[in-house]
């Protein structure tokens, strides 16, 4: 990519962005509009995948609500992106956790990171 | 005739827009381009101004004729030259540049530029013909055409639509958007896409 396209996508960036890792269980807070009102959805999950794309950065939220499996792909520098908080640190072995999809219940658990 | 510059453009990325919407965006780098010369009713017979886009290096610059070209106005020779027709060019004075502070935000404007070229293209991909069925006993003919003409007259018709050389033509985008103007760097970030590959020339003038 042209420096220059590059450049500018960096500075249109917001700066207050939490870093985010593959295997992080999150909860974020996406702001909605709805007609004149404003309301924050949170959202609670484990990213599975981080897109890294300059400012077009996403990751993915896996959760498994009321027994299926939902993914939520989220803009990481998206002015509607209220608040980010990292509840959990996972140990992983993959960028890519796309393995998640085909387990269920216990075998699906990030082991969660110890930091000594 | 409105505002307008030369510009190069360096490729898209996407940015968030005044709504916190993702867009795709064009970056294009804009100017400062400079007024090489104006055209008078007295001495041309028309009113325009002339503008350059890129100091042309040595290349170009050892021409002889076209050094004489910039030499009145005491620029360096310039990598490409557009002219831009105006009732009145009083406001201009040569050597004065255009940059992309003429464009603010939400903007419209119309981009000119030359297509990326296809080389010889058929009628599928050329003019969208659907092509023949694959089954039903066609053979050595998927592709093709079809017929070109009836019986009468006897010709073929003018601008029948064939297989032939596609792209690498003028096209110009109207209706295009401003996101963002850079004056710092001379950029200019237009809402889509617009004609030519990445470093190709482009006109951009407000619509």
């Amino acid at each position: 990519m042209n420096p220059l396209v590059e450049l500018n996508s960096k500075k249109m960036a917001r700066k207050d962005v939490t870093e985010v890792e593959v295997g992080d269980h999150l909860k974020v807070w996406t702001i909605i509009s709805e007609g004149d009102k404003e309301r924050l959805q949170p959202f609670e999950g484990d990213v599975i995948r981080i897109h890294r794309n300059g400012i077009s950065t996403t990751f993915t939220l896996r959760k498994i609500s009321y027994g299926v499996g939902v993914e939520r792909i989220v803009p990481l520098y998206s002015p509607y992106l209220a608040r980010v908080e990292v509840l959990r640190k996972g140990r992983i072995r993959r960028a890519r956790l796309y393995y998640l999809r085909s387990l269920a219940g216990k075998n699906a658990k990030i082991q969660e990171k110890r930091f000594n | 005739m409105s505002v307008g510059i030369l510009g190069k453009k360096l490729g898209m990325t996407q940015m968030f827009d005044n709504r916190g919407s993702m867009v795709a965006v064009t970056v294009v780098q804009a100017g400062p381009c400079p007024v090489v010369q104006k055209k008078t009713h007295e001495k041309d017979g028309y009113t325009a101004i002339q503008i350059g886009f890129e100091d042309a290096g040595r290349q170009k610059a050892a021409l002889k004729p076209y050094k004489g070209h910039f030499k009145s106005s005491g620029l360096k020779p310039q990598r490409v030259l557009k002219e831009i027709r105006y009732n009145d060019v009083s406001a201009f004075s040569i050597g004065q540049s255009i940059t992309v502070g003429e464009f603010k935000p939400a903007d419209k404007v119309v981009i000119t530029g030359v297509s990326k070229g296809r080389g010889f293209q058929g009628v599928i991909r050329r003019h969208g013909f659907a092509g023949k069925d694959t089954g039903h006993g066609t053979h050595e003919a998927f592709r093709t055409g079809g017929s070109i003409g009836m019986r009468t007259p006897k010709h073929t018709r003018k601008n029948m639509k064939m297989a032939g050389h596609m792209g690498a033509r003028k096209i110009t985008t109207r209706n295009l958007k401003v996101m963002f103007v850079d004056t710092e760097n001379n950029l200019l970030l237009i809402k889509g896409a617009i004609p030519g590959a990445n470093n190709d020339v482009v006109f951009i003038r407000k619509a």
